[in-house]
């Protein structure tokens, strides 16, 4: 029994390392929620305190409750019995818990009922439920749906939905993915049509719908007859009704607790979301960033949780008369596996922060008008970096959470690949994040484009001229080749004005501008504490010869591979 | 009939689950300063149900302790997890004392509230494990008592049927209301606080209150620095001076003794694995008063 908050010295550090201050400015507007609002806090101080009781009482959750119910809910999993999807008895225990403790709204405004949170503490609870029980994060991270119709829907939509999300009465599903639309989800078919009256009705089938049995769905539609493309699809709100049938729910390696649904429209009445034809480019894609930074927060907690597993039996293994964390071996695993988590953790907060900055920048343009010259170019500047810093902690998290878990399995060894021990449900887990809401082959399309047109390079200045890296010279060596490697690797790219070039590379130097990003992150950590010094360390000297050795290939302009492939793998 | 007044009574308590070695002193006193204090486990779960009662019936509910000033933060744990009203009585007066004084302090400030339905209490506390406090509360108010619930079978707006352990089994037992109800840790787990109520009462402070208890305690943004826990006195509570602390307690500590338990005592040891060795184990455990 623990509490997942308070026995976890990383996200304390973070918290109480981090400057808060401009994001509660944005989001507490003068604390004028004080005078309509009786859970609402009078001052910055107040504010970070709630956001510490928050985060103990959801650390109490996780630990004290959720997690003692997870390997039940992976047995028992959500089932399907007669077109009807019933959760997994520790699931509907933890949904209920959560509801009483009023976590279901944590990033709603307070007129809604909500807490109000900004996503870098709301990201600090999902990792946190995610270490508990993976597969609930799928549910409780479904308060997006919230969050989008928070953000596009109109006033009346919004007070009869939200308070309902922010109570529990209700639950999310974002219904997007077909069986012929994935990846691309430009090619949607399911058919939106609208009576003279102008009601809306929907027609066809989506498929990996997580939660597709949910009150209320967001649903990605055709609403343009005869387009096919992107711009001819629009976000429909639905409340579920009879008009709804779930065909079946699939059977997956993990997250059991989490149901993924095939469901058909049958004609069902739905309103639409903000404007017509808006509805991938602008909503969806709305929506699916803030899934992508749920996710980069759910597979840190899985991985947290395969961690501390690991660490714990190589304490207690004893194999040739000594405990087996006193080998080379597992002591680097273990050591890579610890700097990993907290790499990604850096990631996610800072990833989290800019998406912070952003919408509060957004709400704030809204809001007073008057000002929009003023705020125009930051809202520019933070908009751009959370297109970048999103994708990025999405690829970075969910590889480094997917190898920590196969690590943790190897720590081990065979009892490692039995139901005995948690790390297999873990790795199992895992293996979803970096598939779901975008693989790691799209993060990577999603974020090159920010990586070559020197956007990383600004950011990287920013943390040079707001940190006093004299400190610590021997690292802000380290950081300049590493930060060299990645300059001189786009511009080589760049110079060759072709796309195979780009599209050729467009792992390593995302790769590389990850060593980057984490060599720096840990780094301005490392100015505050020893410990993360020498983590960083460690990182940026394995990071050095990694970006070296990208650097060589991309130099090499062999570019073989593109002419040879079809001879190589022709043959099964 | 009105929504259910649903008194629950509470106490903070020395964590004797989590004791380490400076948890005792050389005397073999508990050395309360090295204990952290937490929400009586079996208090929790009287709550647990008070707020089940409520959350389908409605109704108000007021936790009370006796206790120092630092009992105020049971209080407050008790309106975070969705409590209505708090009362601390504290006073000098009421130190040392032992059951039937602290019952007899608990019963006066319970005829000051007036109007009550149901009394949860925990079955007992982890310091004392008297499991006295909550019976004697319901003879002194001359009230229905039901003991060592482990299940609320129903509910309405006029009794209550419940399930109780006993030594020999379980007993379904119904009462009209008043009654006075003790609740067993098997009965529910309990919730965690909420988040808003935690954000809504965290910074709230206790009042001396001599007025009528009927004041309406507002919770509205602007009464935010209102204080929402009564305090009240042993003279506030009209408690007979006699009756009350040291001098209200015929229990006497008379001797306290160091009892070490070790594993793998000699003398079991020896015991053969034949049927005579298991006749001298039987002996062995009836001469230790173990059992028999």
């Amino acid at each position: 029994m623990s509490n997942f908050y308070n026995d976890n010295q990383d996200i304390i550090f973070h918290l109480e390392n981090m400057d808060l201050r401009r994001i509660v400015e944005l989001k507490e507007d003068n604390f004028t929620d004080s005078k309509t609002c009786s859970y609402s806090p009078l001052d910055y101080e107040d504010t970070v305190d709630n956001y510490k009781k928050i985060l103990e009482i959801v650390g109490d959750i996780t630990g004290n409750y959720i997690a003692q119910r997870a390997t039940e809910v992976d047995q028992q999993g959500a089932t399907y019995r007669d077109g009807e999807v019933y959760y997994a008895k520790g699931t509907k225990e933890a949904i209920d818990i959560l509801k009483k403790a009023d976590l279901m709204g944590m990033t709603l405004p307070r007129k809604f009922e909500g807490l109000n949170l900004p996503k870098t503490i709301y990201s600090m609870c999902i990792e946190m439920v995610s270490r508990a029980d993976a597969s609930l994060m799928n549910l409780v991270g479904l308060q997006d749906i919230a969050d989008t119709i928070c953000k596009f829907g109109s006033e009346d939509q919004k007070t009869r939905f939200l308070p309902r999300f922010a109570k529990g009465e209700v639950m999310g599903a974002m219904a997007l993915t077909e069986p012929d639309a994935g990846s691309d989800l430009q090619a949607v078919m399911l058919k939106a049509h609208q009576d003279p009256d102008g009601t809306w009705y929907l027609n066809g089938v989506k498929r990996f719908i997580t939660n597709g049995c949910a009150d209320i769905s967001l649903v990605l539609a055709r609403s343009e007859d005869k387009t096919t493309d992107g711009r001819g699809l629009s976000l429909f709100v639905y409340e579920r009704d009879q008009n709804l049938t779930i065909r079946r729910i699939e059977h997956k390696l993990g997250i059991h607790g989490s149901p993924t649904c095939e469901i058909q429209f049958n004609n069902a009445k739905c309103e639409l979301l903000g404007t017509r034809r808006m509805g991938l480019i602008k909503y969806t894609m709305s929506l699916m960033n803030g899934a992508r930074l749920g996710i980069a927060a759910q597979s840190l907690g899985i991985a947290e949780a395969a961690y501390r597993e690991s660490l714990k039996y190589a304490k207690e293994r004893n194999q040739f008369k000594k405990k087996i964390l006193s080998f080379t071996a597992v002591y680097e695993m273990l050591t890579d596996m610890k700097i990993g988590l907290e790499a990604s953790r850096a990631l996610l907060y800072e990833t989290s922060k800019i998406v912070d900055l952003k919408e509060g920048l957004e709400e704030r343009m809204e809001k007073y008008p008057e000002r929009k010259s003023d705020l125009r170019d930051e809202v520019s500047k933070y908009t751009k970096l959370a297109g970048l810093f999103t994708p990025l902690a999405k690829a970075h998290n969910t590889e480094v959470g997917n190898k920590i878990c196969y690590d943790a399995i190897q720590i081990h060894g065979g009892v490692g690949y039995t139901t005995e021990f948690n790390v297999e449900r873990h790795a199992r887990d895992q293996r979803i994040t970096n598939i779901y809401e975008g693989t790691t082959q799209m993060q990577i399309v999603a974020a090159i484009g920010g990586i070559t047109c020197g956007l990383i390079s600004e950011r990287l200045n920013e943390y040079e001229n707001d940190n006093d890296f004299h400190q610590a010279p021997e690292l802000f060596k380290a950081l300049q080749e590493l930060r060299t490697n990645l300059e001189l690797a786009i511009s080589h790219i760049k110079k060759r004005n072709d796309t195979l070039s780009i599209e050729f590379h467009a792992r390593r130097l995302t790769e590389m501008a990850l060593y980057t990003v984490n060599s720096y992150l840990l780094s301005i950590d490392g100015l505050k504490n020893q410990r993360k010094k020498q983590m960083a360390q460690i990182y940026t000297s394995k990071a050095i010869p990694e970006s070296r050795s990208r650097l060589a290939f991309i130099a090499s302009d062999d570019y073989s591979i593109a002419s040879l492939h079809e001879g190589i793998i022709r043959e099964i | 009939m009105g929504a259910l007044n649903i008194i629950v009574t509470v106490k903070q308590v020395p964590d004797t689950h989590n004791i380490s070695g400076d948890a005792m002193k050389e005397d073999g006193t508990v050395n309360r300063a090295m204990l952290p204090t937490i929400f009586n486990p079996e208090d929790l779960n009287a709550l647990e149900e008070a707020l089940k009662v409520k959350d389908q019936l409605g109704g108000k509910i007021t936790v009370i302790t006796m206790g120092p000033p630092k009992a105020i933060e049971v209080l407050k744990d008790a309106l975070y997890r969705g409590a209505d009203e708090a009362v601390l009585i504290s006073d000098r007066k009421f130190a040392g004392a032992d059951t039937l004084a602290t019952s007899y302090s608990l019963k006066c400030a319970i005829e000051k509230i007036g109007r009550y339905d149901i009394i949860f209490c925990g079955r007992q506390a982890i310091d004392g494990d008297t499991a006295q406090v909550g019976p004697q509360i319901a003879e002194k108010l001359k009230i229905n008592q039901i003991t060592n619930i482990i299940r609320v079978e129903e509910v309405t707006n006029n009794s209550i049927t419940l399930r109780r352990q006993t030594e020999y089994g379980q007993e379904i037992v119904k009462s009209g209301f008043p009654v006075l109800i003790t609740v067993t840790a098997e009965a529910n787990e309990p919730r965690f606080p909420s988040v808003k109520r935690v954000m809504m009462f965290k910074n709230i402070t206790k009042k001396e209150v001599e007025e009528s208890y009927d004041e309406t305690y507002l919770k509205t943004p602007e009464d935010r620095t209102k204080k929402y826990i009564t305090e009240w006195s042993a003279d506030s509570i009209g408690a007979d001076s006699i009756k009350i602390g040291l001098a209200g307690s015929p229990t006497k500590v008379k001797h306290i003794e160091k009892v070490v338990l070790t594993a793998n005592s000699k003398n079991m040891q020896d015991i053969p694995n034949t049927e005579a060795g298991i006749g001298a184990l039987i002996d062995e455990l009836k001469n230790e008063h173990i059992f028999g």
